[in-house]
């Protein structure tokens, strides 16, 4: 059924479709939407045989989560930014317990300096945990995917982050394709556990692991990773014939064509960049883009096989590994092993920052003409940099950082371009 | 005839026979459904023998006892959720795992929260009849997992949670906790300096805590009193909704202490008043065990390495009356004395 609505609650629909039967909340912005929308439907009754619990931490939200997926139930929740962070230790345990979670997380910048908008630091620092990490492009995939995650987990027996852009897409008013029951359960059969803790055959979970098994039970982790690559694309492919369009798999190519360069990217940017690139093969230039979904496991063979023709790759990223430059550009250098391409990482969209079609206009032509640094932070504001680096120099006690930025700034406090 | 003489003609007039009216009694005097869950030949054992706990280990014993009681109570449809600590990894290298019982160990912190989990898991796929424990240590409780513990009681989920308490972070190396008594010596509370081990003022009570949330119910249990213990953890069993045993049990490591002195060491700090035995309903006191005999703290101190500094070339007198003190508050406070 077509709906014009906000992305939260098209991905709470989603939710409600696929049965949970735990389902843990804990308020931060901006996945707060997501979960308030499903336990609405379990307060009203619209969303039967499911448990909805309000937690006192995103740490207890996992926490809780891990011991209802233990006991056999379908589980789900929902975080944000700090809050990831917060369940960092449980999120690890989640993979490493190899229990199929659903969390989706609405994709914030990490903290200091405190900030509630969209970049992917918080997916991106718990990319190694042993989640499979899948990135929307649009709400429309965003609803799609969560119904391809629970899936996946169970098939694996391994969690899965449903990764979202906050605001951009969480908060964005679209319309979107919400599927009949019908379809979802022939699509997503019962939860069947592969380890469940049950009186009547009782299991020890959770044991201690010394090394003589230690390395055998991260070798599996890899392995269940290394299956989701041929897993997801399968998964996909189904999703198309019982749903009839196309959502998630490894990635996605964007008029690559016999492009020379070709620019990587990850979640809802990849739009504009399209734009852009519709603009620039208009006018000639051969450029074409790739849209990573599956992260985790990090689609090496499909990337070297989009990428291995081209001159050039710009790999666009709302994160930054702080002293080093791109995360996802490591994946990508990494899929190109042996072949010579330039390579360029782009950091952009920190904290909110908006990408607008006119710099990324600028920053293509630039690569095209290989007039990039090896690491370039879009749109950043030179001035107010130097002139804080030289404040720094000239004072020992200089003061905070953030806050004699924003004084320079002055009250432009509304202005995210 | 004197007066002591007077006296000891008295006591010995006054003869009391301890194996009847009190829990040390006899099996074989009891009815059938009043005999201790160990020594039932049906017991389960849900913490089998061949795990690695140290010799006269206070929790290994309290954690049989109590988990045992649990199974029985609920017709062995018992999951056990256990905080990172000695029990954990005493009790599971694997292929030794001495768990029975279907048992998950996810990590320090959350045992409360795990188990919430497992309670909504079975609530919600129709397995009511399944009852869920969380157990860990004073650390895993009172310090790192007290956030979840709260969660637990404020939600009144159905959990019985067990704490063991040794009175510090034992499976690390003997450190310092929220549990740990004022003057015990400690890896972080060294035996040196001019006041040495822990300081005076600090800790928490997290029985009183737990009352302070208005569960159903909370009690405090001794490994010197084992059919007491069985008793409480049956009663909780019988209740739904959160609830809270903390169990004292001595550890000889930490505490420097006979293997053998384990039981003693509990008894002492019941009778001292140091570890008062009591239940409480919804918030309200609503027992207590009376002590026996009172004996001075300096009795239950004096057989652990961790307070010898009290006991040097200068016995560290206002230090132990604080101690003694605290007691004969707890006595007065859960009216321990007849």
């Amino acid at each position: 059924m077509l709906k014009q609505t906000e992305g939260s609650h098209a991905v709470a629909e989603a939710i409600a479709l696929c049965r949970p039967q735990v389902i843990c909340a804990y308020p931060i912005t901006p996945q707060t939407h997501i979960v308030e929308g499903v336990g609405e439907m379990v307060k009203d009754g619209t969303l039967t045989n499911c448990e909805f619990i309000n937690v006192e931490s995103e740490f207890a939200a996992l926490s809780v989560a891990i011991g209802a997926s233990a006991a056999g139930a379908r589980t789900y929740t929902a975080t944000s930014s700090q809050g990831l962070l917060f369940m960092a230790e449980a999120v690890y345990n989640a993979a490493g317990l190899g229990l199929p979670i659903v969390m989706t997380i609405g994709n914030r910048a990490i903290g200091a300096p405190i900030n509630i908008w969209n970049d992917h630091s918080d997916s991106m620092s718990m990319r190694d945990a042993g989640w499979i990490q899948l990135f929307a492009e649009t709400n429309q995939e965003a609803l799609d995917l969560h119904i391809q995650a629970f899936r996946l987990a169970e098939e694996l027996s391994c969690p899965v982050m449903v990764c979202m852009d906050g605001f951009i897409l969480t908060h964005a008013y679209d319309r979107v394709d919400i599927p009949t029951q019908a379809q979802v359960d022939s699509f997503l059969p019962p939860y069947e556990p592969r380890q469940i803790l049950d009186p009547a055959d009782p299991v020890s979970i959770g044991a201690m692991v010394g090394p003589e098994a230690f390395t055998e039970v991260r070798y599996m982790a890899h392995h269940k990773q290394l299956r989701a690559l041929t897993l997801i694309p399968q998964l996909s492919a189904a999703f198309e014939r019982q749903f009839g369009r196309a959502s998630g798999g490894l990635l996605r190519t964007y008029r690559t064509e016999g492009a020379e360069t070709i620019v990587v990217a990850l979640g809802s940017v990849i739009g504009t960049v399209q734009e852009v690139i519709d603009e620039m093969r208009e006018a000639g230039t051969k450029i074409g883009a790739v849209s990573i979904c599956s992260f985790r496991p990090f689609p090496l063979a499909a990337l070297r096989e989009a990428l291995q023709n081209a001159v050039r790759v710009v790999v666009l990223e709302k994160c930054l590994a702080v002293g080093l430059g791109g995360i996802v550009s490591d994946g990508v250098r990494k899929s190109l092993s042996g072949i010579q391409l330039k390579g360029y990482t782009v950091i952009a969209g920190l904290g909110g920052r908006a990408i607008t079609r006119a710099s990324l206009h600028q920053l293509f032509t630039d690569a095209t003409e290989d007039e990039l640094e090896q690491v370039t932070f879009l749109d950043l504001n030179a001035e107010v940099v130097n002139h804080e680096l030289e404040r720094e120099s000239a004072a020992r006690r200089s003061g905070p950082t953030a806050e004699a930025i924003l004084r320079r700034l002055g009250t432009v406090a509304s202005h995210i371009g | 005839m004197t007066d002591t003489g007077k006296r000891m003609t008295t006591e010995m007039q006054e003869v009391k026979f301890y194996q009847t009216g009190t829990f040390t009694v006899g099996n074989r005097l009891l009815a059938e459904n009043e005999r201790s869950v160990q020594a039932n030949m049906e017991r389960t054992n849900s913490l089998n023998s061949g795990h690695r706990a140290c010799q006269g280990c206070g929790e290994a014993l309290g954690a049989r006892y109590a988990i045992d009681a649990a199974m029985r109570a609920t017709g062995n449809q018992l999951i056990a959720v256990n905080a990172t600590g000695c029990l954990e990894v005493f009790s599971t290298p694997y292929p030794e795992s001495s768990w029975q019982i279907p048992w998950i160990h996810s990590l320090f912190g959350n045992a409360a929260a795990v188990a919430s989990g497992v309670a909504a898991a079975l609530r919600v796929t129709g397995k009511s009849a399944a009852r869920v424990v969380a157990q860990g240590g004073d650390g895993g409780t009172t310090d790192i997992g007290f956030g979840c513990l709260s969660g637990m009681f404020e939600r009144n989920d159905d959990v019985l949670y067990l704490c063991y308490d040794n009175e510090a972070y034992m499976n690390t190396g003997v450190q310092r906790s929220s549990a740990t008594p004022p003057a015990a010596r400690t890896a972080t509370t060294m035996a040196v300096g001019k006041a040495p081990g822990n300081v005076f003022g600090t800790g928490k009570n997290v029985p009183l805590i737990a009352m302070a949330h208005n569960i159903p119910y909370v009690a405090t249990a001794s490994v010197a009193n084992l059919r007491d213990l069985e008793f409480k953890v049956t009663k909780a069993m019988g209740i739904h909704g959160a609830r809270y045993i903390h169990i004292h049990v001595p550890c000889p490591l930490g505490w420097g202490s006979l293997p053998a002195d384990t039981i003693k060491l509990a008894r002492l700090a019941v009778e001292s008043g140091l570890f008062p035995l009591f239940e409480a309903e919804y918030g309200e006191l609503s027992g207590s065990t009376k002590i026996r005999s009172k004996v001075p703290v300096e009795d239950y101190l004096r057989l652990q390495k961790r307070f010898a500094h009290l006991f040097g070339k200068e016995q560290d007198t206002e230090r132990l009356a604080r101690i003694q003190a605290t007691a004969d508050r707890n006595i007065a406070r859960f009216n321990l004395i007849a």
